[in-house]
């Protein structure tokens, strides 16, 4: 026994070894690589969970900023940028926070970027404001994210944002009350008082308002308790993977055939397992900021950047976070310049408008956050496989919480 | 009401099939085997990649699971647990949580952390009215309900009424003894051990329609198979039964009729059924 530890441990320890040298090697080659781009490199620290439950989002968003990298070449503003991928495995707010330090500290990073989950990019203000460094934020959706740092910029949605036209959008298709079903959580608390807040606003009546545990993924109780209520609708927030289960029990348990219509954001019905889903996610509502489905050149022009970088994933709303977050560095240096300080490049990237894959949008200049258009879409199968068909749109959605 | 009243049932029953081998490891092997989890989601992840990726028919898969979790836990049996049957329970519950993290982490890397998710065959999807509309029931739990029910039938009868039942009986209560007489102990608590692991796969694969199934599976219902154990007194097969039924009840009736405090419901049961017989619920007092 102690023999084999031992064996092990050495073992361990060689294989460590040989992993640094060959990380140091490859370090040389990328930095000489750099240098020929002229002047120093820019260093992008993409904190992001690569592994854990949210390696979805990670892996979505890492994927889209290659893709970008890819379509638009590396050089930005007279500098190459070189991204360095971090894993903060999605659960642990500390170790975010050490890796943005170690980022920008040691690795001298010049802007940072991902952050999965609202935690994780709340762990990591405080040193984006310290350093002064812009910190781009693609992924979490709580809307107080902005406020916590001024160098804090957001490319991705926040959830009343995404809520608050599926209330409008109820109330204006006749229907009177609807349920809600949400995940008990701080994100599904959010989505359960826009929601809300908005539909009574509109006359609407919310007769039940059900929170199932966020480690349960068996939401048949729930459903069989909305089925007994007979609403006119169901608005339900989950985290994404759990949507799925949540639809089929929602069509198990026959609500669609009691006349219940099911709404909800697009986190219900993900792109990335969308397909999957099968059944019963066909009709389901749901408003959000993206559909892979999207019609537009820019949005073919992502899914086929997008396609060359990983073949056999669909991008989803996190992914187009990520390409946006990217175009919104690029742009920063192209027009402060490479050499220019945090402070400058920060002032670059306020108040800038484009046309993103998910359609035009802004980065506020004085929130800093992302306002752009709110899409109705429904599930449909087209070509053997499902999509989120946008049928409305609200126009430059601002989140309502600022 | 009664279509609660049968989803709890149904529910319980599968919680069963996931924690009558932990019962028995735990119970008659006196062994600590946190990693029990494990083998369910190792038959569930079977389920999945053959019904998904080689379209194996689904029965076949559940059977395919079985197996696939009985073998490892043979396998793992022989390799690594058997060293520590003679150990204190502080050494299994570091060695076995050990393992769970270890098939956590090899399950994300092969399979990805997202929720696996499958679709039915047609004949268990839908649902069935029963007693002229008083309730209706998903086909599918029915369908658990049934199965389980004949699996704990025969784990009964096989335990008790066996040889095989009686020799495990006897190896468990002294094991000197057994193998004086000439009884195989370690064979005995080889084959249980496969046993349970594979009850636990089958278990996982039936699970995934319902628990769902991710990388943190073990983790996520380990408590709900410790309070199972707990519950019911780990030396017998009808009191973990009865607890798993009286939970999977008291469970999905709490979520339904009072969802503020759904999620609590289930360790209120616990405590009261503690406090009231505390070697579980068909205990012969004082048996240890």
């Amino acid at each position: 026994m102690a023999m084999q530890a031992s064996t092990t441990r050495r073992g361990l320890l060689a294989g460590g070894a040989a992993a640094a040298v060959a990380g140091a090697a490859l370090g040389t080659a990328r930095r000489s690589a750099a240098q020929r781009g002229g002047g120093e490199a820019v260093r992008i620290g993409l904190i992001l969970p690569m592994t854990g439950p949210f390696a979805s989002t990670g892996r979505q968003v890492e994927a889209a900023v290659r893709a970008y990298l890819g379509a638009n070449g590396e050089t930005f503003g007279g500098r190459r940028v070189e991204l360095l991928v971090r894993d903060d495995t999605g659960v642990a707010p500390d170790i975010t926070r050490r890796l943005a330090q170690e980022l920008v500290v040691r690795e001298r990073v010049r802007f940072l970027a991902g952050f999965g989950l609202t935690p994780l990019a709340l762990a990591a203000a405080p040193i984006a404001t310290e350093a002064k460094v812009p910190m781009v934020v693609m992924a979490a959706a709580t809307s107080i994210i902005v406020q916590r740092s001024p160098y804090i910029l957001r490319t991705s949605f926040t959830l009343p944002q995404a809520t608050v036209p599926i209330a409008d959008w109820a109330a204006r298709n006749g229907i009177r009350n609807c349920a809600t079903l949400v995940s008990d959580y701080a994100p599904g608390l959010d989505a359960e008082r826009a929601f809300k807040e908005r539909f009574t606003a509109a006359g609407g009546r919310v007769p039940l308002e059900l929170r199932a545990p966020l480690r349960n993924p068996d939401f048949a109780p729930f459903l069989q308790r909305v089925h007994d209520a007979k609403p006119e609708a169901l608005f339900i927030f989950v985290p994404s993977g759990e949507g799925a289960a949540a639809m089929k029990q929602f069509a198990e348990r026959g609500l669609r055939e009691a006349g219940i219509r099911l709404i909800g954001t697009g986190d219900l019905t993900d792109d990335d397992i969308l397909n999957d889903m099968g059944e019963p996610a066909i009709g389901v509502v749901t408003s959000h900021h993206y559909s892979a489905a999207h019609d537009s050149a820019e949005n073919r022009a992502f899914l086929a950047a997008y396609r060359r970088v990983a073949p056999d994933v669909r991008p989803n709303f996190m992914a187009v976070g990520g390409w946006d977050g990217m175009h919104l560095i690029a742009e920063g240096l192209k027009r402060a310049g490479g050499g220019a300080s945090g402070d400058q490049l920060l002032a670059a990237m306020k108040g800038l408008s484009w046309t993103s894959p998910r359609g035009p949008i802004t980065i506020d200049a004085n929130t800093r956050d992302i306002v752009q258009d709110i899409y109705i879409r429904r599930v449909e199968r087209r070509d053997g496989q499902l999509w989120n068909i946008e049928f409305d749109r609200i126009a430059q959605v601002r989140d309502p919480g600022t | 009401m009664l279509t609660v009243l049968l989803d709890g049932v149904a529910s319980g029953m599968l919680l069963f099939v996931l924690a009558c081998g932990l019962s028995v490891t735990l119970g008659l092997m006196n062994f600590v085997n946190l990693a029990h989890g494990a083998f369910g989601m190792a038959g569930g992840y079977v389920c999945v990649v053959l019904l998904n990726r080689y379209g194996v028919p689904f029965l076949a898969c559940l059977v395919a699971a079985a197996l696939f979790a009985a073998l490892l836990g043979a396998v793992l049996e022989r390799t690594l647990y058997r060293w520590l049957y003679g150990r204190d329970h502080l050494d299994q519950v570091l060695f076995s949580i050990g393992l769970v993290f270890m098939a956590s982490a090899v399950v994300d890397w092969l399979m990805g952390a997202r929720q696996q998710l499958i679709t039915l065959p047609g004949w268990l999807q839908g649902r069935i009215e029963i007693g002229g509309g008083l309730a209706t029931i998903g086909v599918y739990r029915l369908f658990l309900i049934a199965l389980c029910g004949a699996i704990v039938l025969a784990l009964h009868l096989g335990l008790v009424r066996t040889r095989f039942g009686s020799r495990l009986r006897a190896a468990v209560d002294d094991a000197v003894v057994a193998r004086g007489l000439g009884i195989p102990v370690d064979r005995i608590f080889a084959v249980t051990f496969a046993v349970g692991s594979g009850l636990a796969g089958l278990g996982g694969a039936l699970g995934v329609e319902v628990l769902g199934l991710d990388p943190t599976f073990p983790l996520k219902y380990l408590v709900y198979f410790l309070i199972v154990v707990a519950v019911g007194g780990a030396n017998t097969i009808l009191g973990p039964f009865l607890a798993a039924l009286l939970l999977g009840v008291v469970d999905v009736a709490g979520k339904y009729y009072v969802p503020e405090v759904g999620a609590f419901v289930i360790y209120t049961a616990m405590v009261v059924l503690l406090l009231l017989r505390p070697q579980g619920l068909l205990a012969r007092g004082g048996a240890r």
